[in-house]
């Protein structure tokens, strides 16, 4: 694939991401008007529903060769749980959630840099003939 | 940082990892795809410094964690060997699983910090968000501590079973549906919190033990998989939509790689699940009688008598390669017989390995090119024009039992068909059978050689017999 096909592709997939995005708004819109308490619950469930989709599609289109690179960073980029164990760390919670957001931020940035790291090294080793 | 530009830049977090996902479908775009999950990782954690709220003091905490804790990830990931990689990742998953814990403790204990209540006044749908994280994520924790232990031989392989074990697992299961509720109606209560924890921990030790450790490429990407459903439970109680998307993302990669592992087995993910396969004693019977049969077993010279005089071999790699670490062997005696014009193909089979696309790194690591490396339904048809398939650790995968005989365990399974070739050598320890405990009716072929002795010892002594 050359580059070109990348960036074409990158760029129907930020398009498919984008329309994703404005129907999760619209959702979201909706049940906003309708019923104020449960709208953050209906907007973040779409969003989930249509993710699950585009995690099914992206996954199929894996080649099988790089199917240990893909748990491996899937791995890492399931470690983006940093986000919560930053706030918890960093907003004046409480001790318990000081002490609790510190440990999953060391847990998980073990995670990040080395789940990026050891796919990094694999896929270093794909050569072509 | 205004809060709309922090919820953008989790959305373009989150459509990076997409994108980095994406570039894994060719080897030419994939490390491009790397690089993209790593910008959508610093604007995800650059995003969330930026939150309002955000102590400096703690900050600088938080940089510190990130720093010890990258240390390690990156001393281990430079050091750890290929043939490691499962239980590495094995070992990745238990901590997303127990930080998905530490997240929901800390949530239930400051709810003020992701803005879903106060103490003792948590939103209710928080608190259902909240304790099914905290259950994903310690069945998570306990069930990669066990694959670990099994893939790292700390633990026997072997399926530790024993009666009314379902029932257990079943009762525990629905035991913390119950707690859930229960802690729902509470409003929170920290008591019945840790009991989840609890059970969810045990049931995550309980439901793994009973699977061995050939079907550890489905365990690997199941928990891959909850891991995934783990940050996503944890992504709605904290209304974060890069934690929701990317949980989302991982969990169904997870759930799609176990699929093709079980469909490599013939198997349904229930049965797999259920546990158990591997004892010998039931399958016993079943096999093909194979007493009283002869083989014919040969020498490196041998094999690199007929190798040398074909004009196509195929090589089956399986998990005794990477035991042996015979990788490397294998690419030199592939090169050599590519330098006197034969044509050397590698044919690899899904479930070869302990995790999916484990021989394919393996051969990459020797720096075989992935252009020769093709997967069952490619290259199946071409073992009838195959001089000579070397068979190196693998078994199972190509029992001709898997076609012929309904009685077989693997029966259904698809298989390479090794047997359709010229001549089949077969590179063993010895006359053990596959981890299915079926024994292999190729061995006793007139077209087979069976190569008695360590994968890697013998591959070098063939690559010595070229060269000569």
């Amino acid at each position: 694939m050359t580059p070109a096909d990348l960036a074409a592709q990158a760029a129907n997939l930020a398009h498919q991401a984008s329309v994703l995005a404005q129907n999760a708004a619209g959702v979201a819109a909706v049940a906003a008007q309708s019923a104020p308490p449960a709208a953050p619950f209906v907007f973040l469930f779409s969003i989930f529903v249509l993710a699950v989709f585009v995690g099914y599609y992206v996954v199929w289109s894996v080649t099988p060769a790089l199917h240990s690179p893909l748990m491996a960073v899937t791995n890492a980029i399931s470690s983006v749980i940093i986000v919560g164990a930053m706030l918890a760390t960093g907003l004046h919670g409480s001790m318990v959630a000081h002490v609790f957001g510190f440990l999953a931020v060391v847990l998980v940035s073990v995670n990040i840099f080395g789940g990026f790291a050891v796919t990094n090294r694999m896929l270093a080793m794909f050569k072509k003939k | 940082m205004n809060q709309s530009f922090t919820s953008l830049a989790y959305l373009v977090a989150a459509v990076l990892f997409i994108l980095a996902l994406r570039g894994l479908s060719h080897p030419t775009t994939s490390r491009q795809g790397n690089r993209f999950g790593i910008i959508g990782m610093v604007i995800a954690v650059a995003a969330t410094f930026l939150h309002g709220g955000m102590d400096w003091g703690w900050a600088l905490v938080i940089l510190l964690g990130i720093a010890i804790g990258g240390s390690i990830g990156l001393v281990v990931a430079q050091k750890i060997k290929m043939t490691a990689l499962p239980q590495l990742v094995a070992a990745f998953h238990s901590l997303v699983g127990l930080a998905a814990v530490f997240v929901a403790v800390s949530a239930l204990n400051a709810p003020q910090s992701f803005g879903i209540g106060t103490p003792h006044h948590i939103h209710t749908e928080s608190l259902v968000e909240m304790s099914i994280g905290l259950a994903i994520g310690a069945i998570t924790f306990t069930g990669s501590i066990i694959a670990f232990a099994k893939l790292q031989a700390l633990m026997k392989g072997t399926p530790i079973t024993f009666r009314g074990q379902h029932q257990l697992n079943g009762g525990i299961g629905i035991l913390i549906l119950v707690l859930i509720v229960a802690f729902v109606i509470s409003g929170g209560s920290t008591v019945l919190f840790s009991l989840i924890a609890i059970l969810a921990f045990a049931l995550g030790f309980l439901l793994i033990i009973p699977i061995g450790g050939a079907d550890m490429p489905v365990v690997v990407s199941m928990l891959n998989s909850y891991s995934g459903w783990a940050a996503s439970g944890i992504g709605f109680t904290i209304g974060n939509l890069a934690l929701i998307v990317t949980g989302a993302l991982v969990g169904s990669s997870g759930a799609i790689l176990s699929y093709i592992m079980c469909k490599g087995m013939n198997r349904s993910i229930i049965n797999v699940i259920a546990g158990g396969f591997g004892n010998s004693a039931d399958a016993g019977p079943a096999g093909v009688s194979t007493e009283g049969k002869a083989v014919k077993h040969g020498s490196a010279d041998d094999a690199a008598f007929i190798m040398k005089n074909a004009s196509k071999v195929i090589v089956v790699p399986g998990y005794g390669m990477a035991v042996s670490q015979a990788q490397h062997a294998l690419r030199e005696m592939g090169d050599i017989l590519k330098d006197d014009g034969v044509e050397v193909k590698y044919a690899i089979h899904p479930v070869a390995g302990r995790m999916p696309g484990h021989m394919n790194v393996l051969l990459a690591e020797a720096s075989v090119p992935y252009d020769d490396v093709f997967e069952l339904e490619q290259i199946n048809n071409e073992f009838a024009t195959a001089d000579v398939v070397y068979v190196i650790g693998a078994n199972d995968v190509t029992n001709p039992a898997a076609k012929t005989n309904p009685q077989s365990p693997i029966f259904g399974m698809p298989i390479l068909e090794v047997d359709k070739a010229k001549t089949v050598l077969f590179v063993k320890r010895g006359m053990s059978s596959g981890y299915a405990g079926v024994d292999n009716e190729l061995f006793f072929r007139d077209n087979t050689m069976m190569l008695f002795g360590d994968a890697k010892k013998m591959t070098e002594e063939i690559v010595q017999a070229l060269g000569n």
